[in-house]
């Protein structure tokens, strides 16, 4: 079994999920990650569990709420049109507090948009989307190994803090094969979940829901909420930081775009110019800290972000660096993804200007 | 002495909400009454959704979700998948069933979902205060069709019975009114031939309550029952539209 | 080896997305890390295919390729298309079959080989790809015969394993016409 098999990022979530103990897979059709439900529906009811093509991305996520509601592992994926659709039950399973599990393999947009990789959905996942205060956790795998061993934990996270969490692809990392090496066993934490609709035999009722006409008991609820999300801070904030100890230009970027940057490392660092980089590895919670210890690091000269997008993220890196340093952007839309040369002679200028 | 009524143990102590005259409290005990004849209520789940019945999982002693406005045939879905040996049943009203959750409560039923639901159908919306609903009369004057509702204008009225009996997933629905004891108990046999029709696993059933909704009509209960009578019964008759040989 | 990338392209149903699969797994099979990224969406449906590969001693960067150091091509738009992307010094590979020009190319090295002919001697097109599997096996050394060999059997259903031979065989004549 310890042997590392090629498989497509899609077929690498599925596989994961189940393996992860989600035994409830509401969807629908949407490139680029209809691969996911091609693979639930060939494994689920093997697995024991339900696969379940909704009648369209709203009914999925609210397929979601109940089987999460009834105490079942429940996930539903898509990407960007239909994770729009979705929001409404996002809001509601925060407010409600259930755990779910949703994949966005993003593609490119506004509106109906292109089915290339993207990662334009950076805002609606981690400041929102859907309506009122609250917060889901939101994971950037950058390798198909990560996609596999993230969204497992994914699962554990979801559980533990009673909530969403995403895992925020693009159409690159779902479309795309790589080795991967799955566990003998996964690390699954089961919770006893008491607060589950299983009929109420030897108990008072339970009940599971968002709305709270008492004023005071909203805003109770809010607090607590808020309270869990500031703990999740605390200990869920991930990030990898790759050579940034004598970094000149620290490059910030997740995804697909850390990939590229990866390879823009080495060959500016080949050019004599010390590049590192911030991967956030969750967007929400976000690495602040990290980028604001840097931004105040002397060797430290300027940051560049690069988002397959408009710059979206590059507002939480000003925030983080506080106009400390220089920020500097780089995005491409429509689905194209930016060349690692487009990238390098950037940082070569960006280099020459601030060392003027 | 011999205890003649007894208030049923499927509803909790909570005081209900509803206006004078609503047939809501009616609509609520009939179901709880015939989870405690039937011995499912502690394996039965309900959804509440959106509407002035939005908090009734305070109502119901059984354990109950509350769902997004039109979504809960779709979350009873989800349930039901989870707990399939449970009874599952959803309450919603007209504005939620019939016209912004049309979709879920058609591939519900298409699906053969093994749900029970529960139509509550009064011609308006009551929470939000009196608006056309899908279900809204010709002529009737509501406060989105204050000159009373015109085809040319807002369509004609969807009979949602009608319409769910000619898929082949729905396998027992009737319309019933809540006016007077004799209908209020043909209404709990529907009920309960609903839950029986789910527990033996045959697919998705249905009751559609033709019910009143004295504030917004701006008619006094009486004259709501009456006003029932006359111009809702006509558009929708009453009758079994699905499994009307179907012995349970 | 660091970052070897490959694009394999032509029209749907040449077998391209299968051929960059069959060496990712040869080069897996080898050690490797390995990506493999195809075009997908509405180019497939436009009847045309690529895919790109990348081989790597360490953790690859990106997946996707901008300058590459080998091209396949099995049809003569994917050549004028991708032909300038190739490194100086890399290689173009293509089935003279089906491409009947040159390529504008001259810092690079050129293998025009008749795969379609080949393949159809042998009695399936599908072995056209193989053939150009063989060649950049033996012009490139990214991957080896054995490796191929395993992958083979990896790959294919039980069923098929009866073709292992006749793939080895296409393989070899591209090896072959390398040589010469």
């Amino acid at each position: 079994m310890n042997k590392r098999i090629l498989m497509k990022g899609n077929e690498v979530i599925a596989e994961a999920a189940i393996r992860a103990g989600c035994r409830y897979y509401f969807g629908y059709p949407i490139t680029p990650q209809t691969e996911i439900m091609h693979y639930m529906a060939l494994t689920m009811n093997k697995a024991g569990g339900t696969f379940l093509q909704a009648e369209s991305e709203v009914a999925a996520i609210n397929m979601v709420y109940g089987a999460s509601a009834a105490g079942g592992r429940a996930m539903t994926s898509s990407s960007s049109p239909g994770i729009s659709l979705k929001q409404e039950g996002f809001s509601y399973i925060a407010g409600a507090e259930l755990p779910a599990v949703v994949v966005n393999i993003v593609r490119a947009g506004p509106g109906l948009g292109g089915i290339l990789p993207a990662q334009g959905d950076y805002f609606q996942a981690t400041k929102g989307g859907g309506h009122g205060d609250y917060r889901n956790i939101v994971i950037a795998p950058a390798s198909i190994q990560e996609l596999y061993e993230m969204t497992v934990e994914a699962f554990n996270l979801a559980d533990e803090y009673r909530m969403l969490v995403m895992i925020l692809g693009d159409g690159t990392l779902g479309q795309m094969m790589e080795p991967v090496l799955f566990r003998e066993e996964e690390p699954i934490v089961e919770s006893t979940k008491e607060w589950a609709l299983t009929g109420n035999k030897g108990r008072v009722h339970n009940s599971i829901q968002s709305i709270y006409i008492n004023p005071d008991d909203l805003e109770a609820k809010n607090n607590e909420l808020q309270a869990k999300y500031r703990a999740i801070e605390e200990k869920e904030t991930r990030f990898e930081a790759m050579e940034t100890d004598d970094a000149e230009v620290v490059i910030v970027a997740f995804g697909t775009c850390s990939r590229i940057c990866r390879n823009v490392i080495r060959q500016a660092r080949e050019q004599g110019v010390k590049v590192g980089m911030i991967r956030p590895i969750t967007l929400w919670p976000y690495p602040s800290e990290v980028i604001s210890e840097l931004a105040k690091d002397s060797s430290v000269k300027a940051f560049l972000d690069v988002e397959l997008n408009a710059g979206q993220m590059i507002e939480d890196v000003k925030l983080a660096v506080n106009g400390v340093k220089p920020v500097y952007f780089h995005g491409r839309t429509g689905g194209n993804l930016p060349s690692q040369k487009e990238i390098l002679d950037l940082i070569m200028n960006i280099h020459k200007e601030v060392n003027q | 002495m011999a205890i003649v009524f007894e208030k049923t143990k499927g509803l909790t102590d909570k005081p209900f909400h509803y206006c004078p005259g609503c047939t809501h409290g009616i609509i609520h005990r009939i179901i709880a009454e015939v989870m405690c004849e039937q011995d499912i209520l502690e394996n039965t789940i309900g959804v509440s959704s959106v509407g002035c019945t939005y908090n009734n999982y305070e109502y119901f002693a059984c354990d109950m979700a509350q769902a997004a406005h039109g979504r809960a045939p779709a979350v009873a879905t989800g349930i039901k998948r989870v707990h399939p040996d449970h009874t599952v049943f959803t309450y919603q009203g007209d504005g939620d069933l019939a016209s912004i959750g049309t979709a879920e409560i058609v591939h519900a039923a298409a699906r053969g979902e093994n749900i029970s639901v529960f139509f509550v159908n009064n011609a308006v919306y009551g929470m939000t205060s009196g608006q056309m609903a899908p279900t809204t009369l010709l002529g009737q004057v509501t406060t989105t069709s204050p000159f009373g509702r015109d085809s040319g204008l807002q369509g004609y009225p969807i009979n949602v019975s009608e319409m769910l009996a000619t898929l082949t997933g729905a396998v027992y629905i009737e319309r019933v009114m809540i006016t007077d004891f004799k209908n209020i108990q043909a209404a709990k046999r529907a009920v309960a031939k609903a839950f029986r029709v789910q527990k033996q696993g045959l697919g998705f059933s249905m009751v559609e309550f033709l019910s009143t909704c004295p504030t917004n009509w701006g008619k006094s209960p009486v004259e709501s029952i009456d006003w029932l009578k006359e111009n809702m019964v006509p558009q929708y008759p009453l009758g079994v539209f699905k499994g009307k040989d179907l012995e349970v | 080896m660091i970052d070897y990338s490959i694009i394999l392209a032509g029209f749907g149903g040449q077998g391209v997305l299968s051929a960059g699969k069959m060496l990712a797994e040869a080069a897996l099979i080898e050690g490797k890390e390995v990506s493999w990224f195809p075009s997908y969406g509405p180019e497939m449906r436009g009847g045309t295919a690529n895919c790109s590969v990348v081989i790597s001693d360490q953790v690859i960067g990106s997946p996707v390729i901008n300058d590459t150091d080998v091209l396949i091509a099995l049809n003569r738009p994917s050549l004028e298309k991708f032909e300038k992307q190739v490194k100086p010094g890399g290689i173009i590979i293509i089935d003279s079959s089906l491409v009947k020009t040159g390529t504008t190319r001259k810092d690079v090295r050129f293998f025009p080989i008749p795969s379609s002919e080949i393949a159809n001697e042998l009695g399936n097109m599908a072995y056209a790809t193989v053939v150009l599997l063989g060649c950049l096996s033996a012009a490139s050394g990214c991957f080896m015969r054995e490796a191929f060999e395993k992958a083979l059997y990896d790959v294919l259903p039980e069923r098929r394993h009866h073709m292992i031979p006749s793939n080895l065989d296409a393989f070899d004549q591209g090896v072959q016409l390398v040589k010469k």
